[in-house]
């Protein structure tokens, strides 16, 4: 019995078909294996720290996030609760930044976790994205309280999840899922769709 | 659905939150020294006041942090929410807010 860790297979890897059927009323798409880091740290020096070693700071208030560009590629930082961030980077790059990250922290005392193969990544745009969430998630996702980089946890049809809000204007959104309700929660969005793709063809 | 203010998050739905209990129960100081039924009182006892009533909450389903909330019995209403080690409201005072 052995695995064979070469090969990945991603949560919604067997769903690529059935949520591109989903178009045109919504595109979902996976972003499979992206790196995610928990990062929990109270000391408001370490925090400006690991900013600064990712090139992106730090959300400062509650439900929001931030997005940049550093020697790591594009990092959004997500915020989580008062001493707890979601660092999400590109596929692959979880060690150099953990490191990084982990280096920034000292001598402050905090932890910086690998999580990645706890979520995988859904992105939503569409004419009505917006409304297929409304379905079954209670957030008041409208832009004017919910201006792009709005980062909230929530329950989307009784599935944990965190939305992201990546464009207000367009109604982007990212929804990172447990890897085990990803399934779950991309019948539920197909399930959502129905009365929107009709509408439309 | 009944909204909460969570401390952190502002208003979510009732079915985010888990419910904790009283607020504000201190540990006794030497539980080696209370009597079998000392120890009970501080275990099992809790006021079940009809009106204002501090008590604890999570936000399980959000930022999965406990706060303290001051909810009348009688109406459901949430009076005020803190976060953990912010003062203890004053029960006295909020009885006079509810009609």
């Amino acid at each position: 019995m052995t695995a064979d860790i070469g090969i990945r297979t991603s949560p919604l890897a067997a769903w690529t078909d059935r949520l591109a059927a989903l178009e045109p009323a919504l595109t979902a798409v996976e972003r499979p294996f992206l790196t995610q880091l928990t990062v929990r740290v109270s000391d408001p020096v370490a925090v400006a720290g690991m900013g600064g070693a990712l090139g992106v700071a730090f959300p400062a208030h509650p439900c929001t996030s931030t997005r940049g560009r550093g020697p790591f590629g594009d990092v959004e930082v997500l915020w989580l609760g008062p001493d707890e961030f979601l660092v999400v980077a590109a596929p692959d790059s979880s060690v150099p930044v953990e490191d990084a990250l982990r280096t920034a922290l000292r001598p402050a005392r905090g932890v910086v976790v690998d999580t990645s193969a706890q979520r995988t990544t859904v992105a939503l745009s569409g004419p009505h994205a917006r409304d297929v969430l409304a379905h079954g998630c209670a957030v008041d996702l409208h832009p004017s309280v919910a201006p792009t980089g709005t980062c909230v946890q929530t329950l989307l049809a009784r599935t944990g999840i965190i939305l992201r809000v990546a464009d207000a204007g367009s109604g982007a959104f990212t929804v990172l899922v447990r890897s085990s309700f990803a399934e779950y929660l991309a019948a539920w969005l197909s399930d959502a769709c129905v009365e929107y793709r009709a509408a439309l063809s | 659905m009944q909204l909460i203010p969570c401390p952190w998050c502002g208003p979510r739905e009732e079915t985010e939150f888990h419910y904790g209990g009283q607020a504000h129960v201190a540990y006794p100081e030497d539980p080696s020294a209370l009597t079998d039924q000392e120890w009970a009182q501080y275990v099992f006892f809790r006021d079940n006041p009809s009106g204002p009533f501090a008590e604890r909450w999570s936000h399980s389903a959000g930022c999965r942090r406990w706060f303290n909330a001051v909810r009348d019995t009688r109406t459901h209403d949430l009076l005020s929410v803190h976060r953990i080690g912010e003062p203890v409201p004053d029960l006295g005072e909020k009885d006079e807010v509810v009609s």
